[in-house]
């Protein structure tokens, strides 16, 4: 499991960069990221090398900002990779809210974010079915 | 139950009344004789003083509104000689020339009779310490709480406006125990404080005294929780004498206005009939007692509705209901009247919604678009646009059912609208009509 920190951005130019430099200048490292967009807003979606420092620095410069719990699951890196693991989620019955690439790899595998309903239950699944997930520290080490 | 001057404030009516009448024709009659501005308007309607001999009569009388004042601009309106005039207070003449009002020393010691009145009844003594956040100067709300304060000898801190950081630092050090600013400024110290780390339950503050601008009960309800103090809303403008016109008991079942130096009535203000009691309209407010700048029937603008029946707090004073918009700060869109203060009152009502906001008012093609922007908390964002997108329809929702018209909502970042250390600006109408 991991640590995602989720920020709201009004839909104009400047606010990614603003972020972006915010955490740069606290020494902070974005080792993966996404953004949902509509319209009006965006929602950025980071993986940090400290979570919790992301929280406070962001907070203090006005952003709206929130944790939620992800999981980083290896994917082999070949054809047909991520189709196994989302078969196998999907046969769980596990709801996906939505998913993003992270930036480096594992070793050979890729690594893709997952934020799912049911956290413990997607833990259990993937430790049955032997797919491998990052644990947190190694996660904001790569 | 405290109060400032029991005899005056607990009156039985019929003296209320014929104290009214007495001071009524007085006023009348030195307006005509000193003023010509009200003596052209009532000759031209062909009424003379000697034509008013009972209170119904009142509406016989022309009505006065801001525009007089533009156009007697400076001291046009003033009835007394200017050696006899010691405060010139002055809008800010943003939408057009400022309305200037003059007071003279015993017009000063009126409204600091008010004003302490007003204090006491929502609590203060002696013994308070009393946070002036009102802006000092041409403004009358600085200075008109300050005489008040010193008259109730109450310990005031003309703090004044701005400044957010040592405001808060002054609570703290000097033990503030009651707040007087604009409504909207008191959330902002409270979000400053969050800022600094500086909890309400550390302060000594017991009430504040908001006013300056409308608000509704749900603002009233946030800033008691947020700020841990019971709050009181003032009414008054300058052209009628500044803050002290009206206050909350602690009954706070409407303001009660104080009748012994004015004569508040209901009108319609499409057609200027005066209502019965207990109708909802444009309140209209004549002074009794001025000296300096003596106002009949002058037009606030603020809707309100008046109640004379008796008061748990054993006031007499007639009760006015708390002011939730002005005509002047009503927007019209597609035929519909909207007052931020609904807009205010919908968006309270959302769980961790906060109470900034902005109406922007465009107009596409023939077509009026309100869009009012919010700002995201925390308590209320999420990582999933789904559910951001689900408190936008929500809001849109009871926005349409309150105010008749459909709104579009516009998210935006916290603190991206910009905070008044005076009164908020909630509308920006932006139709070139």
């Amino acid at each position: 499991m991991a640590k995602q920190i989720s920020v709201f951005l009004e839909n104009k130019a400047g606010r990614l960069s603003h972020v972006t430099r915010v955490l740069g200048e606290a020494g902070i490292n974005i080792r993966a990221l996404s953004i949902a967009d509509t319209s009006d807003f965006g929602i950025l979606r980071i993986i940090v090398s400290d979570p919790e420092k992301a929280y406070r620095i962001l907070k203090e410069a006005n952003f709206t900002v929130s944790e939620t719990e992800v999981i980083a699951v290896q994917v082999p890196d070949s054809p047909g990779g991520l189709a196994t693991v989302l078969e196998q989620m999907s046969d769980a019955n596990l709801n996906i809210e939505y998913l993003y690439a992270f930036l480096g790899t594992s070793g050979n595998d890729a690594l893709v974010i997952f934020k799912v309903e049911d956290i413990e239950g997607a833990r259990q699944t993937f430790k049955e079915k032997g797919i491998p997930f990052l644990d947190e520290q190694k996660l904001y080490k790569l | 139950m405290s109060y400032w001057d029991r005899e005056k404030e607990c009156m039985p009516r019929e003296d209320i009344e014929k104290l009214q009448l007495r001071r009524l024709k007085e006023t009348v009659y030195r307006v005509y004789a000193f003023v010509p501005s009200y003596k052209e308007k009532m000759d031209r309607i062909g009424i003379k003083p000697d034509d008013i001999n009972s209170l119904e009569d009142l509406n016989k009388l022309p009505f006065t509104t801001k525009q007089d004042l533009r156009d007697n601009y400076p001291f046009g309106l003033f009835a007394v000689p200017m050696s006899e005039v010691i405060r010139i207070h002055s809008s800010s003449g943003t939408t057009g020339k400022p309305t200037v009002v003059g007071y003279s020393k015993r017009d000063i010691d009126t409204w600091a009779e008010l004003m302490a009145r007003a204090l006491t009844s929502a609590g203060a003594s002696r013994q308070s310490i009393i946070q002036n956040s009102y802006g000092y100067g041409l403004f009358t709300g600085g200075l008109g709480v300050h005489y008040g304060a010193e008259k109730l000898g109450a310990s005031v801190i003309p703090s004044s406006g701005g400044n957010t950081k040592r405001q808060i630092m002054l609570m703290q050090d000097f033990g503030t125990t009651v707040l007087t600013c604009t409504p909207s400024y008191a959330l902002f110290l409270y979000e400053v404080m969050e800022e600094m780390g500086v909890s309400p339950s550390d302060l000594k503050l017991e009430c504040g005294i908001f006013g300056a601008e409308p608000w509704s009960e749900n603002m009233r309800r946030e800033i008691e929780n947020k700020l841990q103090i019971n709050a009181f809303d003032i009414y008054g403008l300058s052209e009628i004498v500044g803050p002290g016109v009206a206050i909350e008991c602690p009954v706070r079942n409407g303001l009660h206005l104080a009748e012994d130096h004015f004569i508040a009535e209901i009108i319609d203000p499409e057609t200027g009939e005066t209502l019965p009691e207990g109708s909802s309209g444009e309140l209209v407010i004549s002074t009794i007692t001025k000296e300096a700048l003596p106002i009949l029937r002058y037009r606030t603008r603020d809707l309100s509705k008046l109640d004379k029946s008796g008061c748990d707090c054993g006031r007499t004073h007639v009760r006015m209901q708390k002011v939730l918009g002005r005509s002047d700060d009503m927007v019209i869109i597609r035929g519909v009247n909207v007052f931020p203060s609904m807009v205010e009152s919908v968006l309270l009502d959302i769980p961790g919604v906060e109470p900034h906001y902005l109406l922007v008012v465009d107009r596409k093609g023939t077509l009026d678009i309100l869009e009012v922007r919010v700002e995201v908390s925390e308590q209320v964002f999420s990582d999933e646009v789904r559910k951001l997108e689900e408190l936008g329809a929500t809001i849109s929702k009871e926005l349409e059912s309150a105010l008749g018209i459909s709104a579009k909502v516009r998210l935006v970042e916290p603190k991206s609208i910009e905070r008044s250390e005076g009164k908020a600006q909630r509308v920006i109408d932006r139709r070139s009509i």
